[in-house]
């Protein structure tokens, strides 16, 4: 074979040591992040075993069981509510949380953003702070705090604001003090990164041209500052989505989240197909929200 | 109440922060710009020009005096609440809008129905002749055009004011003379009263009506160009416009005695004692032939049309003449000249 041009092969030897290049970091997508996620879908559609575990039977059983039940006696199908419900409240309370940690994120952020640039650096390591402590001993410390005998229950009577302790332990509310404390940070950070970035003599610019501080808000500063309020809220929303410690601990065994449920298909529940066909419907979940999402927040940059 | 006024600052001062660490940025400034006017604040840097200007916009309130705008206080009004725009110097477009939602921003925040928005829009991007790239983003233009974006965007809603703070300072020369006629274009067709910021001397001679010469957060002197480079009144004013000589003397017998003994025959306006006289560099001519006083050439500075000869004067003071190059007679450094002052052209300071 003769020789070719030099300038011709040049390009392919180097997509080739390309790929080389890029092997490990495939490997470890396969292997560390695709496997697993195989193997959960594979277990989804076997049967159940007798006590926890598989057999190697295909069934559509677990992903029946998510949204139906059988009725023990006679068979009949009928919509599992209490599933359903759990899916519901899991999102609706994901979504309260991604709302919350911006409505106290956005403030906190734009806050240290406009500190003097020595004294960011202070502040943004108190933010950080809580995530040196692990997550059980803060969601315990939360509970301390709004337990019927706890700080704020405490605090509240001795100065008679109260009669009686107010019930929040054990509730949706305490679920949602617990995330919105747990994800603050996640939405402070990002959203701090795109305020950072701002050129603040657009809101002057803005005033100028007769926004009020709300139109300017809504008009200026919002729209620049998207990717982070993109960025925050899917890295608040999605491990919401699947919070488990947080709802076990503060919200008792009633008040269930996705994760919590997912947990006892695979302990108590001995139900490791469903517990799969959960965990798939989750990531799926998951996914076309993200996509709804960005979709969405993309398209109204247009109609400024 | 004179109608034909458009800003009224009374006595406005500016002092940021306080205590040890306060800033007096304007002193004590009163000034009266009319109607339709292209009104120029020339200044050093630090001076208050884009202080002043800011309390006309609203973005900073003055610590003293008020500001009135055909005849209404504004003085505390906010920046949306005044008919008023700015162009910054940093222009300030929104990365996020298109140039035509830029142009349009005012009106739509003023609540002008969509229609009007899109006529108004059309109609000043025309003015600025940016028809063509009304669907671009601002990042998509050359800093030329983003100049006029920015124009556009404080024109659209036909404010009574347009203040603009230095403009044309992040423009390359080029760029920076057309967009010069542009404004004054600009200013001639739609009637607005500019009130233009620069410390560029040049500029404001060529652009203004008028101009407000400030130093050290106060007003110094305020006429037509004109006024201001034939008549200065400060030595400031005329050290700061174009390139002056000063020669100390002494009022003598309706002349004025300089330190060479001379006596020169400047206007006089009553004054007596000691004054200073600021003679242009173009009011001094050199002779090899005898004149009115003689000196010798110590540096000679070629500049295309002109030469800039310093002359060091009989008592020591040096003199610089700006002579036409192409004039017959030319000269070297240590040549003994004749020099002659076109005394009616002086302007005497009060020294
Ligand atoms: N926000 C502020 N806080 C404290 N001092 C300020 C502030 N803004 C301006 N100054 C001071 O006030 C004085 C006048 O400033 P100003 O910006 O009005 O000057 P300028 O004439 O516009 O100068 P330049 O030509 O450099 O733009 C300066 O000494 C400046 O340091
Ligand atoms: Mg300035």
């Amino acid at each position: 074979m003769s020789r070719p041009e030099t300038g011709r092969k040049a390009p392919r030897s180097k997509g080739v040591d390309g790929w080389l290049l890029s092997a490990p970091a495939l490997i470890l997508l396969i292997v560390a992040a695709s496997g697993p996620l195989l193997i959960v879908a594979i277990y989804s559609v076997l049967e159940k075993g007798d006590y926890s575990g598989v057999r190697w039977i295909l069934s559509g059983e677990g992903w029946f069981r998510v949204l139906f039940e059988r009725d023990i006696f006679d068979q009949t199908i009928s919509l599992a509510d209490a599933n359903l419900s759990i899916f519901w409240r899991s999102i609706k309370l994901s979504i309260a949380t991604t709302i919350i940690t911006f409505g106290f994120g956005l403030p906190t952020a734009w806050f240290i953003a406009t500190r003097p640039a020595r004294s960011r650096a202070f502040w943004l390591f108190l933010i950080t702070v809580p995530f040196w402590t692990n997550l059980l001993i803060r969601t315990f410390a939360i509970m301390e705090v709004i337990r019927n005998q706890g700080i704020l229950n405490t605090f509240l009577t001795h100065f008679g604001l109260i009669s009686e302790p107010i019930q929040i332990l054990y509730t949706d509310t305490a679920v949602l003090i617990g995330m919105t404390y747990v994800y603050l940070p996640l939405m402070v950070l990002p959203l701090y990164a795109a305020i950072d970035r701002f050129d603040f003599r657009l809101i002057e610019a803005g005033y100028d041209l007769y926004a009020s501080r709300w139109q300017v808000l809504r008009g200026v500063i919002l729209p620049i500052i998207k990717p982070g309020i993109v960025a925050g809220s899917i890295l608040v929303f999605i491990p919401s989505l699947g919070a488990y410690v947080t709802p076990r601990v503060l919200g008792g065994g009633k008040n269930m989240m996705i994760g919590n449920f997912i947990e006892l298909q695979f302990g108590q529940g001995q139900n490791w197909p469903l517990g799969a066909a959960l965990s798939t419907l989750l990531l799926l979940v998951v996914l076309v929200s993200l996509i709804v999402y960005t979709r969405v927040s993309s398209k109204d940059n247009t109609n400024g | 109440m004179n109608t034909d006024i458009a800003i009224d600052a009374r006595n406005v001062g500016k002092i940021y922060g306080s205590g040890a660490g306060a800033v007096t940025a304007l002193g004590d400034v009163s000034i009266s710009i009319k109607k339709g006017e292209f009104f120029t604040l020339l200044g050093p840097s630090g001076c208050g020009k884009t202080t002043l200007l800011r309390c006309i916009a609203g973005f900073e309130t003055p610590t003293k005096g008020s500001i009135h705008l055909s005849g209404t206080d504004i003085t505390y009004d906010p920046p949306y609440q005044r008919p008023v725009n700015t162009v910054f110097q940093s222009y300030a477009l929104f990365p996020h809008l298109t140039v035509a939602q830029n142009v349009g921003f005012g009106l739509k925040m003023r609540g002008a129905a969509a229609a009007d928005v899109a006529q108004a829009v059309d109609r000043v991007l025309a003015l600025v002749k940016l028809e063509d790239f009304a669907n671009r983003l601002p990042q998509q233009l050359s800093g030329g055009q983003q100049q006029r974006v920015a124009l556009a965007r404080a024109l659209a809603p036909e404010p009574q004011v347009l203040l603009l703070d230095e403009p044309l300072s992040a423009l390359d020369l080029k760029l920076r003379k057309e967009m010069q006629s542009e404004l004054k274009r600009l200013q001639a067709e739609t009637g607005i009263t500019f009130i233009f910021v620069t410390h560029d001397q040049e500029e404001a001679l060529t652009m203004s009506d008028r101009i407000g010469v400030m130093s050290a957060g106060a007003l110094l002197q305020v006429g037509t160009p004109h006024d201001i480079y034939d008549r200065p009144t400060t030595r400031f004013v005329a050290d700061f416009i174009g390139e002056t000589n000063f020669l100390e003397g002494s009022v003598e017998d309706h002349q004025v005695r300089i330190g060479t003994g001379d006596l020169l025959a400047v206007p006089l306006e009553g004054e007596t004692g000691p004054v200073t006289l600021a003679i242009r560099p173009e009011q001094v001519s050199v002779t090899s032939a005898q004149a009115d006083m003689s000196g010798k050439i110590t540096d000679a500075t070629y500049m295309g049309t002109d030469t800039h000869y310093t002359i060091e004067l009989k008592d020591g003071s040096p003199l610089v003449a700006r002579i036409q190059s192409k004039s017959t007679a030319t000269f070297d450094v240590g040549d003994t000249v004749g020099v002659a002052i076109d005394a009616r052209a002086v302007q005497v300071l009060k020294s």
